[in-house]
């Protein structure tokens, strides 16, 4: 998803600066989990369970990465559908944030 | 021994607490009610996360947007606990609101003591000795209150 603009094989001048690059509003989000020394990893699995729908192995899994790996991604999606995640998130009381997928 | 926080059979939840550390649970909800409606300490920081960590226009319609809620959503939580505080049975829903509020304690108490994931043993002789010991109870009472909600969760949709 490199936009340089010395990839373009236009011979005709282009003024646009966006020509090649995907807009920004549509690149996805992700939201992700980070690893804290507070919240249990049983609890973290029961929220993922409970806010996405998640089985238990999938939010094991998750959950591991968090706790081994420092973070990980547990949802992907447009701005409104990442931001209500991270809010569900937070009302659980875990640290979630929120970015885009560049 | 069987938890002390348990599902019976016939669905609602059992629990097994002795009154003095009934009264513990009440003072630690009293603190932590006065901490949120004291405003934006510190030690709450666990409860308001940030959102947007490399942007702070969406952070703060972020922040603007929902801290209200998180605040109401907490204050309700404590609320149902309390209430339910004494009971020796409560129902499923009650025990989301045990879950949420023992969480809620543990996320401040653990800013409020620095917990680390290597920290040592417990020390009674240190000062903070007591606090410790509270740590880890709400640490043990979570664990059996997840672990009743884990037998009440729909089947997988996602």
């Amino acid at each position: 998803m490199s936009g340089s603009p010395q990839s373009t094989t236009s011979p005709v001048e282009v003024d646009d600066p966006e020509v090649g690059s995907v807009p920004r509003s549509d690149v996805p989000w992700i939201v992700l989990v980070w690893n804290d020394p507070i919240n249990l990893m049983s609890y973290v699995t029961l929220v993922l369970q409970k806010v996405f729908g998640y089985g238990k192995e999938t939010a094991t899994a998750l959950m591991l990465d968090v706790h081994h790996k420092g973070r990980a991604v547990v949802s992907t999606g447009g701005r409104e559908k990442a931001e209500l995640d991270v809010y569900r998130l937070h009302e659980h009381g875990l640290w979630a944030t929120m970015q885009q997928d560049r | 021994m069987a938890p002390r926080i348990r599902r019976h059979r016939r669905g609602h939840v059992v629990i097994e607490l002795d009154d003095h550390e009934r009264r513990i649970l009440t003072d630690l909800v009293d603190q932590l009610r006065t901490l949120l409606m004291s405003g934006t300490e510190p030690s709450l920081r666990r409860l308001f996360p940030i959102a947007y960590p490399d942007d702070d226009t969406h952070e703060r319609e972020y922040q603007s947007l929902v801290h209200g809620n998180l605040l109401e959503h907490r204050l309700a939580t404590l609320e149902v606990f309390e209430g339910s505080l004494h009971q020796t049975s409560i129902n499923v829903e009650q025990a989301e609101s045990w879950m949420g509020a023992i969480n809620d304690l543990r996320l401040v108490l653990g800013t409020l003591l620095d917990v680390s994931e290597d920290d040592g043993a417990f020390d009674p002789e240190a000062e903070s000795a007591f606090s410790h010991a509270v740590y880890h109870f709400l640490g043990a009472l979570l664990e059996q209150v997840v672990e009743v909600l884990f037998t009440t969760l729909p089947p997988p949709t996602g």
